[in-house]
């Protein structure tokens, strides 16, 4: 394993995380450590990027001081070395959310995790993939299911593969408290269903999804289960085979990694049945100048040079998760969501959309200031140093739903304090004075 | 409150916002050339459609005789499309496109060129907007409607 110092903070700690340990923490973390518009920063955006601690930043810079070559090609001592850390991460990665080594596929991102499996779904419906794939190909009368809650990375790229091969896109509906409908899902998910995908915490209204429920069904069916995780495994211990899902896909970046990229999970037995979607070099065994012969995967879905420094920091970052602990880091932001939510709706004016306070949500919180405009209210945190996200958070549908354009999101991190989200509120509570509106 | 929170958001701004001119879709009276302009702005589904009707004269003599709008988005984005309604009334279509060429200078130049408040007039007051490359699309959205529109009305 590569030499990267051990933050004081990995040191096991006993007790939930309070803010004495989040201090610690956050020595870690030296972006968060910066005046912005003469302010202390408050990052409450990791929702859409999380930052990074130092053994990560120096777990890439190692790699590329020491290690930088081509993984699983050439002889030489560096290509081995790098191999051997490019292949370590995957089996951290594979621990860190229960699976096995090779049902970790590295891609760019969550996004092209979704995209690896519609483009290989319509390469089974176009007859690749020979009759082992013959159960991944769609046709007219099939129906892929997913919800009204999707991010459009889990939306669009189903959206794409029904129109290439004929299957209807359906969708479970959100009632108003941003939960799914599940006795709609009942109806929706029948033995038409080939595939569920969904999201298992939701980027806008922070709800956590009913992952056994909805697996069930698809099961009852014989439907394939996909889970959008990217929200999930930063967040909360996530074990796959617990969960009984067949694919899920999270983010680097979202998880203290760097961005470029993702991670596709996969049930071995289908993804070593279903055809590649990108091809070239390092995912075959014989090719002549008619055809090729694949490489079981991962390596079947990993075509060309691989993002080997990447994968190493993610390694690198998923211990530092597992060191500070999942279920503390989940119970922390679980009371930082809490507040989030119960002091936006002591705010005049504040309508926060998903669960209300006391009904559980991840650690974030997405609302509407009645007469200011999200690009408004993130500009008036902005000045004071606070960093949210607004717009439609790649969720328009939902937003559509919910009867509204966008919306301004804060996202806990295990690095955010309760003095974070108070300094928030505090801003929060300004807004609708400072934009003359009563 | 700090100084540069309200150089962005000046009082004639949050004004504007408020109580908008021009808005609500005007039908153009029949014969009349009139041109008409669908803008989004993707990152933050923010949108207008505005309408042109030229009038008297020819060419790019002919005057721009009525402007109304639709839209929803943020303040900087509905306030700039109402001080354009005001402020490009009556001109020539020569004139109109020159304005909203000098205004996308001033809105490109991240705090480099000062806004003229003899051309600009009210519009000046979006000078803050330019350093913040984040919202110039925002202040820009109505002036690029009116641009497309004026230029289908011929």
């Amino acid at each position: 394993m590569p030499v990267v110092s051990t933050p004081e903070t990995l040191k096991p700690a006993a007790g939930p995380i309070d803010n004495a340990e989040v201090l610690r923490i956050r020595n870690d973390f030296p972006i968060l450590d910066q005046q912005v518009n003469g302010r202390s920063l408050v990052y409450l955006d990791s929702g859409a990027t999380s930052q990074n601690p130092l053994s990560v930043i120096e777990a890439e810079q190692e790699f590329y001081e020491q290690r930088n070559s081509a993984v699983h090609r050439g002889a030489h001592t560096l290509a081995v070395a790098a191999t051997d850390v490019f292949e370590d991460a995957r089996t951290t990665l594979a621990g860190f959310v229960g699976a096995r080594p090779e049902e970790i596929v590295w891609t760019s991102n969550a996004t092209e995790a979704l995209n690896l499996l519609t483009y290989s779904f319509s390469n089974a419906t176009a007859g690749r993939g020979g009759a082992a794939a013959r159960r991944f190909a769609l046709a007219e009368g099939d129906e892929i299911v997913v919800t009204e809650m999707e991010h459009h990375a889990n939306l669009i790229p189903w959206q794409e593969l029904a129109a290439r091969t004929g299957a209807t896109l359906r969708w479970i509906p959100v009632d108003d408290a941003g939960a799914l409908r599940l006795e709609e899902a009942e109806q929706i998910i029948g033995p038409r269903t080939r595939i569920l995908s969904f999201t298992h915490a939701s980027n806008v209204l922070g709800t956590i999804n009913p992952v056994a429920e909805l697996v069930a069904m698809a099961r009852r069916h014989g439907a394939l289960v996909v889970l959008d995780a990217c929200q999930s495994v930063p967040h909360l211990p996530v074990d796959v085979k617990a969960l009984d899902v067949d694919f899920a896909a999270f983010s680097g970046h979202k998880m203290l990694g760097p961005t470029g990229i993702g991670v596709l999970y996969g049930k071995s037995e289908l993804l070593n049945a279903m055809p590649p979607f990108l091809t070239g070099g390092s995912m075959i065994t014989t090719v002549t100048m008619d055809k090729a012969e694949y490489l079981p995967a991962p390596q079947r879905f990993e075509a060309g040079t691989q993002r080997i420094s990447q994968a190493m920091a993610l390694g690198t970052a998923a211990n530092y998760l597992q060191e500070t602990g999942m279920d503390r880091i989940h119970a922390w932001e679980m009371e930082l969501g809490q507040r989030l939510v119960s002091g936006l709706e002591a705010i005049e004016g504040i309508r926060v959309v998903g669960p209300p306070s006391g009904v559980e949500r991840i650690g974030l919180a997405a609302f509407d200031v009645a007469g200011v405009h999200s690009h408004d209210v993130g500009q008036f945190l902005d000045d004071k140093g606070i960093a949210v996200r607004v717009g439609h958070h790649c969720a328009q549908p939902l937003h559509r739903r919910l009867g509204l354009v966008s919306t301004t999101r804060a996202s806990t991190y295990l690095y955010n304090t309760t003095d974070d989200v108070d300094a928030f509120l505090d801003a929060v509570a300004g807004v609708r004075p400072f934009f003359g509106v009563k | 409150m700090s100084s540069d929170l309200e150089q962005l958001y000046q009082q004639i701004i949050l004004d504007h916002a408020k109580t908008r001119h021009g808005e609500g879709l005007q039908e153009a009276p029949a014969g009349a050339p009139a041109g008409e302009s669908h803008q989004l702005n993707p990152t933050c589904g923010d949108e207008i459609t505005l309408r042109a009707v030229l009038g008297d004269g020819a060419g790019s003599d002919a005057r721009v005789d009525g402007i109304s709008w639709e839209g929803q988005g943020c303040s900087i984005s509905m306030a700039s499309a109402s001080v354009l309604t005001d402020l490009m009334a009556g001109m020539s279509r020569d004139e109109a496109l020159s304005l909203v060429e000098n205004f996308r200078e001033v809105m490109r130049s991240r705090g480099t060129v000062e806004a003229d408040e003899e051309v600009l007039g009210d519009a000046a007051a979006f000078s803050g907007v330019s350093r913040y490359p984040a919202r110039v699309k925002c202040a820009m959205l109505a002036w690029v409607a009116l641009e497309e529109a004026v230029r289908a009305a011929e």
